[in-house]
């Protein structure tokens, strides 16, 4: 909501300034604050989609330790048959928590850290935040791995999706402003520009980061399709029984003067 | 009493009666307990605050039988809760909100008390009881708040438990007392549950016998703030009352299809309520490494929390924060006003109360908030206009411009 509000006011301001920017082309740097990952936790096809890329590129180093390969399998209508032989581990059950086959003490010799289980991932930090991400991977041969992150910086997980999504350099523009009498720079991220293509388009990659975080945000809550579900019932017997109630009020207080 | 006097019914019933005064309790303080006719919307929150007080107690009794105490179970088995246990979200969820209900309902009648002087003589000790309510709520509510063990968990309590060693000389051998251990820990969560599943629940059913009891005692004012109880008719009765039942009785249950329909749309559709009834940093289990950014409390404490960031000196802040909420305690005698109801006061309480109820929700919102800049000295305005309120009246309840108060409650049909 405050967005909508936010966002009204931001294009009622550009159309003021509208006729001033029209003689040169109108620069907009990426507005990738403000992205939103869109989920749907109603789409399964966007769901089973998301837990095979979540099987592909993420659960080799994180765990779901809170969801079992069943309770997935049966949420998004995947058969056993299909669930044994391309989402679990041959060494698992489906009854199994999905735990990732990294050790911790070489996850901490290779990262520096152990990667977090991500059952709550899309509940602490929000759906959108792990978008934008997962979207925000940029080069930076400073770093160990090669890469940089504007939503996290100088994250330990390495840049895992580049291979589809290309490798992206960041630009920035420079701003000067004097600060008690001294020239100051500041860097501002304002685009990135692909250096090396991936091997999805941007399209193709969009929606695939989306049905991830969509996975995951089922992963944090798998009861919440229910729980909708269920709450329109919930919900329509609340109003026929109040509507009922209001009438026998009504007949009760004619008489009363 | 009458029951003996009268010949025994016969079947069960007179069996009964004979043995438990069941018939005379109904007739005593339902058939014939006469309440004002002239109840508005306001007066659906003490019925409102009983259903949501039942409502805890029994979705709490299903989540003792699944969480686990202990500092390394009690957030999976939280999540236990909410992934495996047949419908375990859904008691999870209505506990959750129901503790956000409580504060609203129990903040809405409080301010009806307000509006309608519902607190002054002969209902002194009716409010005083209320007070006490309110204060173990309060309890509950922290305690309960730490169980799931997330990271606002750990942090809030580790803020508001160090809220006491600002006590001078016992404040930190007492701190350590609260936590049973050098910091908030293993131990803390656990008694943090006796006392929230077993303690306080019977403290807080006592004090509620003890109100509904003064209650019952003094009668329920009303919007007009008039005893009813002076006007009688040739019958004895009350001329402005209406038996309790059925009048309101099938009154209040449209109060509580109303209060339940918003209610379920909030825990179906959005039980975290955009984290403010669950927040985000508590989806985290606790990390005594990691502070969250800001450390804010439930947002029912939030106006107290804004008290105590808006002084520099926590001491200070401490004893402001205390003063802020036994203010309440006093209104009986700092209200020296003749009439009871705002409809018959004049500018200066109406202004005041004003003040107040914006100084409050003003709080509200900036304990919310990072304590930096322009909402500090946002805080220290809002904080001046809500002590204002309390220590002021005195005076201004007095010098008030009153307006006469009619003879009978005011009532359209």
């Amino acid at each position: 909501m405050r967005n909508a509000v936010l966002a009204v006011m931001v294009l009622g301001a550009a159309q003021l300034l509208r006729p001033a920017l029209s003689a040169e082309e109108a620069h907009h740097p990426l507005d990738w604050e403000n992205w939103h990952a869109g989920n749907e936790v109603t789409n399964t096809d966007s769901l089973q989609r998301g837990a095979r890329n979540f099987n592909n590129y993420c659960s080799a180093c994180h765990s779901l330790k809170y969801l079992r390969y069943s309770r997935m399998a049966k949420d998004l209508k995947i058969p056993t048959e299909q669930l044994k032989a391309h989402l679990m581990p041959p060494s698992a059950t489906p009854a199994d928590y999905m735990q990732s086959s990294l050790q911790s003490a070489d996850a901490i010799a290779w990262f520096g850290k152990e990667p977090p289980d991500l059952s709550l991932i899309a509940r602490s930090r929000g759906p959108d935040k792990v978008y934008r991400f997962l979207k925000t991977f940029y080069l930076d041969p400073s770093r160990p791995t090669r890469a940089n992150n504007l939503v996290l910086n100088n994250p330990a997980m390495p840049p895992v999706l580049s291979a589809l999504e290309g490798v992206k350099a960041a630009v920035y523009t420079t701003t000067k402003s004097t600060v008690d009498g001294k020239i100051v720079e500041t860097k501002v991220f304002d685009h990135f520009d692909t250096v090396v293509p991936g091997s999805m388009s941007a399209e193709e990659f969009d929606g695939f980061v989306r049905d991830t975080v969509n996975f995951l945000d089922y992963a944090g809550e798998p009861a919440q399709a229910d729980r909708r579900s269920i709450g329109v019932w919930v919900v329509l017997f609340l109003l026929t029984f109040t509507w009922i109630a209001l009438l026998l009020k009504k007949e009760y207080w004619k008489d009363v003067h | 009493m009458a029951s003996n006097d009268t010949p025994a019914a016969p079947g069960f019933m007179g069996w009964l009666n004979k043995r438990l005064p069941v018939q005379q309790f109904v007739r005593e303080q339902l058939l014939e307990y006469y309440a004002p006719k002239n109840f508005n919307v306001w007066y659906f929150f003490g019925s409102l605050a009983l259903v949501v007080l039942v409502m805890q107690l029994f979705t709490g009794i299903f989540l003792t039988m699944f969480y686990k105490v202990g500092d390394t179970s009690a957030f999976d088995s939280v999540e236990y809760i909410m992934r495996e246990v047949d419908y375990g979200w859904l008691i999870r969820y209505l506990h959750s909100t129901g503790a956000s209900a409580f504060f609203v309902v129990i903040y809405l009648h409080m301010y009806r008390a307000l509006m309608y002087g519902s607190y002054k003589t002969p209902r002194e000790l009716l409010w005083l009881f209320g007070m006490f309510i309110y204060l173990a709520l309060m309890a509950e509510a922290f305690m309960g708040y730490v169980l799931p063990w997330g990271n606002m968990s750990y942090w809030a309590a580790q803020v508001i438990i160090n809220l006491f060693s600002t006590i001078p000389v016992v404040g930190p051998s007492l701190v350590e007392w609260i936590r049973g251990d050098y910091g908030v820990a293993d131990a803390t969560v656990d008694r943090f549950f006796a006392l929230h599943v077993v303690a306080i629940p019977l403290i807080l059913l006592l004090l509620v016998a003890l109100h509904l009891v003064a209650l019952r005692q003094v009668g329920s004012n009303n919007p007009d703030g008039i005893e009813i109880k002076e006007k009688r008719g040739a019958d004895g009765r009350p001329i402005d009352g209406i038996p309790f039942h059925p009048y309101y009785t099938v009154k209040d249950v449209v109060g509580i299809g109303v209060f339940l329909t918003v209610f379920a749309i909030v825990a179906f559709f959005v039980p975290t309520l955009g984290g403010l009834f669950l927040e985000e940093a508590n989806f985290e289990p606790a990390n005594p490494l990691s502070t969250p950014e800001p450390i804010a409390p439930s947002w029912y404490f939030t106006p107290y929390y804004a008290i105590l960031r808006a002084v520099p000196n926590q001491r200070l802040g401490a004893l402001l924060l205390l003063i802020a909420v036994l203010a309440f305690f006093f209104l009986p005698w700092l209200d020296r006003s003749p009439v009871k109801s705002v409809r018959y006061r004049g500018l200066l309480f109406k202004f005041f109360l004003g003040l107040f109820t914006v100084s409050f929700l003003t709080l509200m919102y900036l304990g919310m908030k990072p304590a930096t800049g322009a909402y500090v000295t946002a805080a220290r305005l809002a904080a001046a206009g809500y002590f204002a309120f309390f220590l002021l009246m005195p005076w201004y309840s007095r010098a008030d411009r009153t307006k006469p108060v009619p003879e009978r409650v005011r009532f359209h049909a």
